[in-house]
Parts: structure tokens; sequence; C-alpha cells
């Protein structure tokens, strides 16, 4: 189990390697500034859609919400709209609750055995680290969005202004680079020492986690130790953004280091488990509502059944039942 | 074997998992936790593929030489025949919210019965056969190939999940390891590796029309014994009426309800309930399962089994079909049954006859739950109920798994339960309704062989009755599942000794006053009510 870990992690410092040997070679700069971001990017968007299409292929033949609450029924009984939805509207909330508010983990119980006992008590801290990771996440990439488009819009300026309120240090540290370190750190940890984790572990679980640890420490060293020169970044990051690369100079080979990163998590993406960001979308026991009594679900490829039926029944036994008094269709 | 290891050994459990990969521990198929394999001629009767001798100990089991191809066409056309097992296969980040959400893990602590380490094994195999990385980079990329030790392994370990969805309600993408777990049964059946227990039963409904195996007349004369002893105790004369054209409802429930204790009391009191009502209702011995042991074989055969039915109903002529208590017959009914043979154009909309009530949220499927039923009867002021003769119990409420977590019946149990015994106590939150724990013998692991497996995954359940009984002195565990009522006893015997287990409308029929009734001194078990003996004793 110990050679999961180390490949994934190993992966992780072979990337920045390259990036850092790559990135510090004026001439192999392109490469790693512009072509490798460009590939990585068209990799994630056809990956993506194409991942979702295989999926929307295939039909959902039989309507199974997993239902969690008081399904509808008799009117003087309370039913659970969001938790066991049997409309449109019910259903939108709930995957709101699961995807935005990550219900389901919520949820977490932990059970324990105790001196003959099962104890089931609550916990919250995959949830938590969960939702600051996944947050923290979502903010920074918007916060990037500074470094892509000119004019900078407004939402984007209120979230960096909002993010770095805290005004600590020079240049002000934001609130989600500090939530996402200790967040992917809280993860990893988890993976690392709990017992249960480390066995279920795959290399696909532990490479994400360190890729993107390695993002966020790179990043954090561009902007507090080598201190890049932003100038330069944004005259980059705009020229991929209008699709007029240019090289500035004297970046910094961090900065490189930090691209490489971003880039093998994006071309990874399709392929990883990442992909329940769309997964969760289209998983039939949560986005479908509990209306299978009330209105037909079609099949698209239901055969009508083999059965036995009523006649070749009676036929079988039709002494039997005669004796017992049984009606019969044919004496 | 299981008998032999005292509850207190049974406890000792550790849920540690070993620090050796998984996929480097070997299976080893364990007495007391496997069942016995089909008999070929019970896999014949219904046209199942390879019917063949076999036995899970031995090396060889008998497969067919092409059995690999067999299993990964299975897989790849199920890939594209279901949405969720596809995503499932691809989205499971190992979050570990799942792990400990099983009876089965808690109980035995076999770290493959963790619901995302069950996933895995098949998982595996989709990776190592299904996709670029997986067929490259193999274990690096959590891949596996299929071999006959894999194919051993998943045999094993999808016949120790019970179907419950416990873990897909705390999986963050719903990941429902009963879809995993229901696609692995199918693929397992493409060359005859089911177990005689679900086996058996789907030969016998196919044929006679229920699991027994009761032939029509066995059928009509267990329920009319049953109807002697309500003659007796009740002092009510009832002939209920069998395969009977133009009735208004069809009733259908499991044949365990009709074959053995504790169940024949829940039948007696649906018996009652009838009786009392005036209800223009019939029984079918054609149709004369409610249960489908077909879905835990694979769809196609669940389907084959449920048509029976709607084909009832049709021949009979009757407007709407009532249903009895049991756990999986209603996930097939409520979230199946209409898809795989509706809809039923030729029935009306359910409406009481009683009080006049639409069932709504049944008015395509066309087949109402006997507790929804019963609640409505009970709200509508339509029962005279003396609850005081329940008083001796002090019940609580296993809610079953299927109509928890595929359906969502939380309340009407309760409902009706509290009109008809004044001590009820609930276990504890985590225990019951969406969060319920499985009795442990689901989807098919009724066996007798496999008792160590039943005990270990009924711990979760059991513990939680122990509880109320320790702390509330609770004495009855009521359900609405026949397998439930079938295999709780065991469980609690060997757990939480002293329990009894009971059918909700058995407590219904307990205090139902009748008209023309004799004064109740027993109920319907033939044991005295305390206090309503004739001989009162002096203490």
């Amino acid at each position: 189990m110990i050679t999961r870990i180390i490949v994934a992690f190993g992966a992780v410092v072979a990337i920045v390697v390259a990036a850092w040997m790559g990135g510090s070679v004026p001439g192999l700069q392109p490469l790693f500034g512009v072509v490798l971001p460009y590939v990585a990017f068209a990799i994630f968007l056809i990956g993506f859609i194409a991942k979702v299409v295989k999926w929307a292929k295939s039909p959902v033949p039989f309507r199974i919400p997993t239902t969690a609450g008081q399904q509808i029924t008799l009117p003087w009984i309370k039913w659970a709209k969001i938790e066991n939805p049997s409309t449109t509207g019910g259903v939108i909330t709930r995957m709101f609750l699961e995807i935005c508010c990550f219900r389901s983990l919520f949820r977490n119980m932990r059970s324990d055995l105790r001196s003959g006992w099962i104890i089931h008590h609550p916990t919250k801290w995959l949830w938590l680290l969960a939702l600051g990771f996944h947050y923290s996440f979502l903010i920074i990439a918007l916060r990037h969005m500074r470094l892509f488009v000119q004019p900078v819009p407004g939402f984007v300026e209120t979230l960096d202004a909002v993010d770095g309120m805290f005004q600590i240090g020079i240049p002000p540290i934001y609130l989600t680079d500090l939530i996402i370190l200790l967040a992917v750190s809280g993860l990893l940890i988890r993976r690392l020492c709990l017992p249960k984790m480390r066995f279920m572990s795959l290399v696909a679980d532990y490479f994400p986690l360190f890729l993107i640890l390695g993002i966020v420490i790179s990043g954090l060293l561009m902007r507090f130790v080598y201190r890049v020169d932003i100038t330069a970044v944004k005259a980059l990051a705009n020229g991929i953004a209008s699709f007029h690369p240019v090289v500035p100079k004297g970046i910094g080979t961090i900065f490189f280091v930090h691209v490489a990163l971003v880039s093998t998590l994006l071309a990874y993406f399709p392929f990883s488990k990442l992909m329940h960001m769309g997964g969760v979308f289209m998983s039939p026991t949560r986005n479908l509502a509990n209306t299978s009594r009330m209105e037909y679900h079609e099949n698209p490829w239901r055969k009508p059944p083999k059965f036995h039926p009523y006649e070749e029944y009676e036929d079988m036994y039709r002494e039997y039942m005669k004796e017992a008094g049984l009606p019969l269709e044919r004496e | 074997m299981a008998k032999e290891l005292t509850p207190q050994e049974m406890m000792r459990i550790d849920l540690s998992p070993p620090t050796r990969d998984w996929m480097d521990i070997p299976t080893v198929i364990k007495p007391g936790i496997y069942c016995y394999p089909a008999k070929p001629e019970k896999v014949e009767i219904v046209g199942m593929p390879n019917a063949h001798v076999w036995s899970p100990v031995e090396e060889d089991w008998g497969l067919p030489e092409d059995w690999k191809e067999t299993f990964l066409e299975g897989m790849r056309e199920r890939l594209d025949k279901h949405r969720s097992f596809k995503i499932f296969m691809d989205i499971c980040v190992r979050c570990g919210a799942c792990a400990d959400k099983c009876h089965f893990f808690l109980g035995s602590g076999d770290p493959k019965n963790m619901p995302v380490v069950r996933a895995e094994l098949i998982r595996s195999i989709y990776r190592g056969e299904f996709t670029k990385a997986g067929k490259i980079l193999g274990r690096l990329a959590g891949g596996r190939k299929l071999t006959d030790k894999v194919l051993k392994e998943i045999w094993y370990y999808m016949f120790q999940c019970t179907e419950c969805r416990r873990c897909s309600l705390f999986c963050p993408y719903g990941i429902d390891t009963a879809e995993v777990t229901i696609i692995g049964r199918e693929l397992l059946n493409l060359f005859g590796l089911n177990i005689n227990w679900i086996q058996e039963p789907v030969a016998n409904c196919y044929e006679t029309g229920n699991h027994l195996g009761l032939l029509p007349h066995t059928f009509k004369q267990n329920i009319e014994f049953m109807c002697m002893d309500i003659e007796e105790f009740v002092g009510i004369t009832i002939e209920p009426p069998f395969n009977k054209k133009g009735a208004e409802i069809l009733f259908v429930t499991p044949s365990g309800d009709v074959f053995a204790e504790p169940g024949i009391f829940t039948l007696a009191g649906y018996l009652m309930l009838f009786e009392h009502l005036g209800l223009d209702y019939t029984w079918s011995t054609y149709a004369s399962e409610g249960g489908n042991f077909g879905f835990f074989t694979s769809l196609d055969m669940a389907q084959r089994l449920n048509a029976k039915i709607y084909a009832e109903a049709k021949r009979l002529g009757v407007k709407w079909i009532l249903g009895g208590e049991c756990g999986h017959m209603w996930r097939v009914i409520h979230q199946y049954m209409n898809t795989f043979n509706g809809p039923p154009e030729f029935l009306e909309e359910p409406v009481s006859p009683i009080t006049g009530t639409k069932f709504e949220n049944a008015k395509s499927a066309k087949m109402v739950h006997i507790t929804e039923f019963t609640a409505d009867l009970i709200k509508h002021n339509k029962l005279k109920l003396d609850p005081s003769r329940n008083d001796h119990l002090k019940v609580t409420y296993h809610d079953s798994c299927n109509p928890s977590r595929g359906m969502g019946m939380f309340e009407e149990p309760r409902y009706v339960l509290k009109n008809v015994c004044n001590h009820f106590y609930d276990m504890p939150e985590s225990t019951i309704r969406e969060q319920t724990f499985c009795c442990g013998s689901g989807a098919g692991l009724n066996a007798g062989e496999n008792m160590e497996l039943r005990l270990r995954g009924g711990l979760p359940r059991a513990n939680a009755v122990k509880y109320v009984h320790e702390r509330f002195g609770v004495n009855m565990l009521s359900c609405v599942c026949a397998i439930d009522r079938a295999v709780l006893p065991a469980s609690m015997e060997y757990w939480v000794p002293g329990m009894n287990v009971c059918g909700v409308s058995e407590l219904v029929a307990n205090a139902l006053i009748m008209e023309g009734e004799n004064e109740r001194t027993v109920n319907l078990r033939g044991e005295e009510i305390p206090g309503r003996g004739e001989v009162k004793e002096d203490v």
C-alpha cells in the first residue's frame, strides 16, 4: 500500500522537476508556458464532454431514487418534499443541496464498537474538509480570471477584495489560500493515516491530492517567496486567452512549475475520478423524482417478459384446483 | 459454525483492515458465510444458462470454456444499458463515507464488505479490462484482469450484500452498491452461478406461483387453516375468496406469510381486516407471491415473475391491487413494476371503497400498500380499535430497507402502530427510517447454511433492538416485511433473547373490534392476553 503513495508522490515530483528544468531554459518556455496549457485545456474540454456524452448514451431504464424521507402519500401525512422529492422543483432543490452543500456527506455517521454496543455518532470532518476544499478551489479559479480577462470583470474584483480582506502579510494572503492548504492537507492526512482509508485508496486517489497540493504550494511560492513578475504573467495569460500567445522574459521558473501542474490536472481530469464533478449531476439515485407509482417510466430496451401464463398453470394443476373447489377457466 | 460462537465471541470484531493491498488478500470461501449453489433442475425450469452441479469450495466450478468472454461481454452490455452502472464505475472517489455503513462490515470486520471495496471488486475489472489506462498500467491504475480467482471472489461478496442501499444514502454521489450487486449477480447467472436459496424460489414462483412452491390447493388450505384458528380465537367465521372474477381488489402478499410463524399471524390480520370491512377482494393462487426472488437473480427474471400480478389482475377483471407487508416486494412494486409490465390500462386508479380516498401516489401503477390502506382507514375512524389488548407489548418498529430507501414509507406504519398499541418506542435515530439497518438476511440470503453471515449482518439491527429492550423493556419487534418475519426471530434469539417479532397487521387485528366477536382472551397466536384470561389468577 505504501507503493501506491510513493508512486503518486513520485509522479508529482517528476512533473515538478521536469517543469523546473524545462522552465529554466528560455527556449523551452513556449512549450511549457503556451503549448502545454493549450493542449491540456483542449484535452480537458473534449475529454469532459466526451465522457458526459458517453454516460448520457446509456439510458436510465428504471426510476431508482434513494428515498431519504417520507414519501408523498395520504394528504394528512407530512411529506419530505426535498429528501424524497416527487416534483421537478423538489428534485432541483435536492440536487442543489447535494451539489452545493454536500447534503449526503453532511449526514455522515461514524460507527464504532464499544463494549458490546455499536455506537453511531455524527461526524462532520469529511464534510467540512470537502466543502472547504471545493469552495476555495472554485474561488481561487475564479480569482485567476483577473489574469486572463481585460478589463477584469466586476465580480472577480469583488471576490478578490473579499477574499483578501484580512490584509495579513505583504502581499496579503487570501483566505481561500489558507483554507485550501488546510483542507487538502487534511484530506491527505486522513487518507494516509486512517487504516480503512489506506486500505481502499489507490494511486488514483493520492495522485490528485499530491498534484493539487503541488499547485497550491507552487502558487504560494510564486506570490510570497520567488515573487514572479506579475505583469509578465498577465501578459502571457492574456495572450493565451486572446489566442495571441507571447512569452515575456523573466517570469521566473516557479511559474512554469505551477502551469505544468495545473495542465496535468486538466489533462488528467476526464480520465479520472475527478469526473465526479460531472457525474454527480447525472446520478440516477439522486436526480430522479420519486413518482414511480404515479407516473409511467419507460425503459427503452424493455422486452415483453416470457412468463408462465395462467392457462398453462391451470392445465398443470387442473385436478388439484378442481378438487379444492377453485374456479377454473376450462373444466 | 455460528451456533458454536457465543454472542460475546461473535462480537469480537476488528474493524481495522490489514495493511496489505486488498488485491493481495486471498479470498477464502468459508462455511457459515456462503450459500449452497443452485440445483441444476431449478436453473433449467426457468431456462437459465449452464445449469450444472458445482460446489463453491471445490477448485473446479464447472464453468463453460468461454466464461470470461461471456462475463466481459455481459458487462459491456450492461454498461450500455444502465447509466447508473456506468457512472458508478467511473466516479467513486473512495472518500470512505460508505465504509462503516454496511451491516455486514460492522458485523464481520471483513474489509471487502466495506461497500466501496465490494464495488471495487467489479470496478477493478472495469478498469483492467475496459479502460486504456487500466489495460496498460494494470494495478498502478487500479485495474486487474478477470481470472477464476477473481470471479470466485466476486461471487463470494456479491452474495454478502443484501442490496439494502444504506451506503447509497451516505454517498455524496448516490453511488448505490445495490446496482453493482444486482448487475454482479446478473453476470454470475450468465453461467449458472446462482445460490439455491434464490434459484429454487425463483423456479417455484415461476411454476406454482409462489416462492414456497405451494400448489393451488395447498395455498388455499393454508389460508383456510388460519381461518379456523381465527374462528377459535376470535369467534368470527371467514370464507376468503380465491381466484374470484369480478372482485374489486386483488390482494397479493409474500407466500412466506401463508406458510410459517410468525408471518402467518400477519396473514390472519389481513383476513380479519378484510372480513371486518366487507371488502370485495380476492386472493389468487396463480399470482400467489408478492415477493420476487427474481430481483436477486436478474432484472429479466424479476420482470418475468412480476408479470403474473398484472396478468392475473387483468384475467380476474379487478379494479386495482392491494399489496401485503413485504420489503423487497415493495422495491419491485414501487420502483420497477410499472416499467417492467405496465402501465396497466385495464385497471382503475385505486380508491378505497371504505373511505373514498384516492391513492394519488399509486395512480399509474395501481397498487397500494396495505399499510397505506390501513392508515387511511384509521384516520377516517373506520376501524374500532382497542389498543389496550396490546398493552402487554412494548413495541418497536424495524423499517425494512426497501420500503425505506426505495419508497419512503415511514409515517404510515408508525401512525398505525400508535393507534393499535399504547406502548411504542422507536429505536435510536441513526438506525431507523432512511438510516435503517438491514435484518442481515435480505436479497435472498435467508438460508440456513449461512447462519454466521446472517447473525453478523443482523448485529447492527439487533444491537439497536437490544438498546430499546434494555432501556424501555421493549418485547415486540414489529415490521412490514415477510423476510424480516422469517429471519429476525433467529437473530433476536441469538442477540436479544426474549424479543418477539410480528407484522404490523397482526397488531392491528389484535386491537380490531369486530362485530360478533368473542370476548378476546387470547391473541391471534392463541396466547392468553395478560389480564384478560377467563381465570384471573390471584396474586
